[in-house]
């Protein structure tokens, strides 16, 4: 396990491409080497990109790709897209916009399915994300699946969480209002060059300029920016308001501690203790068979689902490991 | 982190300047809908492109598109760069208008199959399923 972790470190593409593998895999294997992996993250800067399909957030991780390496930085890239619910296939095409880069040892692109996990993420990504750092990735672009609105996982992982719209989404920004908005560290207006994009930017501010209060207490106060990321204008000046951010993290009382704030620590200790849990659990209860003599008495008629869930579930929380 | 079943992972893509991108879609799509996870890289990809890709994403075959008549130096072009980089576990197959002359001397520079127009996607598909296992170690 140890090499392993000594080629992620010294940057080894071919051991980070497989390690992302493992960990989508849910190998246990991969535990032990996120363990020795943890104490060289922490590095990177994050930033998340959501919004609803087709809005242009690959286009948009593409220039930031661009731009980013023009001030040589290193950059890693999780795409996310959605799983098909009949087939349980993919297609992954958010690359197809980021292709330039592909031969930028500096920048490493890698898709990721959603596997049924809501929440705009992969159940691997945060993992996913820890690998990038350990790389030496400088920053690290995140885009989420972004069908829905209550998709923002990625906040949690994500020092800067960038909300894309484009005009004419009066709906839509409608659904930010009931969500999102708050989450949201940067709003952009992608597709400027349309018709309408002034309107949303005032009914964006409008929505935002409600918290008004807040930001006279010294809270964050998210810029509304209008870009056209396929034609590469805006992203300076959007790029600087993540620097901006950045800087705020890093002034303000929470502070951009390296492992995150304690809010977002919790939640994510949380997360893992739910999903270890859960999978300590199911594992030992099929290994016994008890599991599936369970089901064959609830199918059998001879025990209810309530009872046979607290019979194997009890003994379990009362014995130690 | 919850042990799953390996999916297999492929790539679709479309090397050289041909445009024509119809049938590598179609083909992505019967890939996805057989329970594959399909990375697409669009059009106009050098084979390095495609291998360098290829190895990041993690993938366990590469299928090519060429319609345009390139093929005879695209496809063998991709295989060698994946021994460059000794990722040549990567399995490489095929497909579009190609001659049937051709088709052997794809194969002996190791494209594992060539697949051309009329060819039943089941067929396709099926292929894969027999002949490219998700990586094991
Ligand atoms: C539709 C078409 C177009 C469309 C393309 C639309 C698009 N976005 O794809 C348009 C009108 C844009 C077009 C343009 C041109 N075309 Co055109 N086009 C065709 C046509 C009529 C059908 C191609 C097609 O879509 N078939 C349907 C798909 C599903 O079939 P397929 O791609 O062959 O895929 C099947 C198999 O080959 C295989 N397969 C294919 N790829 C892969 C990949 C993998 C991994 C696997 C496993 C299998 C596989 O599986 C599929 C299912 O069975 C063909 C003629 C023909 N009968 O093939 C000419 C043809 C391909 N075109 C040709 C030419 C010359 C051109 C042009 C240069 C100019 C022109 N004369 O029109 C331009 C150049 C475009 C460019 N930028 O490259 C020639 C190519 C000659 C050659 N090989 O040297 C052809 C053969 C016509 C001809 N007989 O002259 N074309
Ligand atoms: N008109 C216009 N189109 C754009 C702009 N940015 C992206 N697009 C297009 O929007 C479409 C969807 O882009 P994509 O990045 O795939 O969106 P995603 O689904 O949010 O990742 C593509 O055809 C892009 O070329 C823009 O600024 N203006
Ligand atoms: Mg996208």
């Amino acid at each position: 396990m140890s090499h392993i972790v000594e080629k992620v470190v010294a940057g080894d593409v071919r051991t980070v491409a497989r390690l992302i593998r493992d960990i989508d895999d849910g190998m246990p294997e991969v535990r032990e080497v996120l363990k020795g992996l943890y104490p060289h993250t922490g590095r990177a800067y994050v930033i998340g990109i959501t919004g609803a399909p087709g809005v242009g957030k690959s286009t948009l991780v593409d220039q930031m790709v661009a731009h980013l390496r023009k001030r040589d930085k290193t950059v890693g890239v999780l795409a996310v897209d959605p799983t098909s619910p009949f087939s349980g296939g993919a297609i992954l095409g958010d690359r197809v916009r980021m292709q330039r880069h592909s031969m930028d040892q500096g920048v490493f692109i890698r898709s990721l399915a959603t596997r049924g996990h809501f929440g705009g993420l992969t159940q691997s990504t945060r993992s996913a994300i820890d690998v990038l750092d350990a790389m030496g990735k400088d920053f690290i672009l995140v885009e989420t699946v972004g069908v829905g609105q209550d998709e923002v996982d990625v906040v949690r992982s994500a020092h800067t969480t960038v909300i894309v719209v484009i005009p004419g989404m009066g709906d839509d920004i409608q659904a930010i209002k009931a969500g999102i908005l708050e989450v949201g560290d940067i709003f952009l207006i992608n597709k400027a060059d349309r018709e309408g994009a002034d309107k949303t930017l005032s009914d964006l501010r409008l929505m935002i300029d409600m918290d008004q209060k807040k930001y006279d207490r010294g809270s964050w106060k998210p810029p509304i920016l209008k870009v056209q990321a396929v034609f590469d204008k805006g992203i300076t000046e959007f790029l600087e308001e993540i620097d901006r951010h950045a800087e705020y993290l890093a002034t303000t009382a929470g502070g951009l501690q390296t492992r995150g704030t304690r809010d977002k620590v919790s939640q994510e200790l949380g997360e893992m203790i739910k999903a270890r849990l859960i999978e300590e659990v199911i594992d030992r209860l099929t290994e016994s068979g008890d599991f599936d003599r369970a089901v064959e008495s609830i199918v059998k008629g001879k025990t209810d689902p309530y009872t046979a869930c607290e019979n194997l579930v009890f003994p379990i929380l009362s014995s130690s490991p | 982190m919850m042990r799953q079943k390996r999916r297999v992972r492929v790539m679709v893509a479309k090397p050289g300047l041909d445009g024509h991108d119809r049938g590598a879609r179609i083909i992505a799509r019967a890939y996805r809908d057989a329970g594959f996870e399909v990375v697409y890289t669009g059009l106009h990809q050098t084979p390095e492109e495609i291998v360098e890709a290829a190895i990041q994403e993690d993938v366990d075959m590469i299928g090519l598109s060429s319609l345009a008549g390139a093929h005879k130096y695209l496809f063998p072009a991709v295989v060698e760069f994946l021994k460059e980089r000794g990722a040549d576990d990567i399995v490489v197959c095929g497909g579009g208008i190609i001659p049937d002359d051709d088709i052997d001397k794809l194969k002996e520079a190791g494209v594992k199959e060539v697949f051309t127009p009329g060819t039943p996607l089941e067929e396709i598909v099926n292929w894969v399923e027999n002949n490219v296992k998700p990586r094991q170690d």
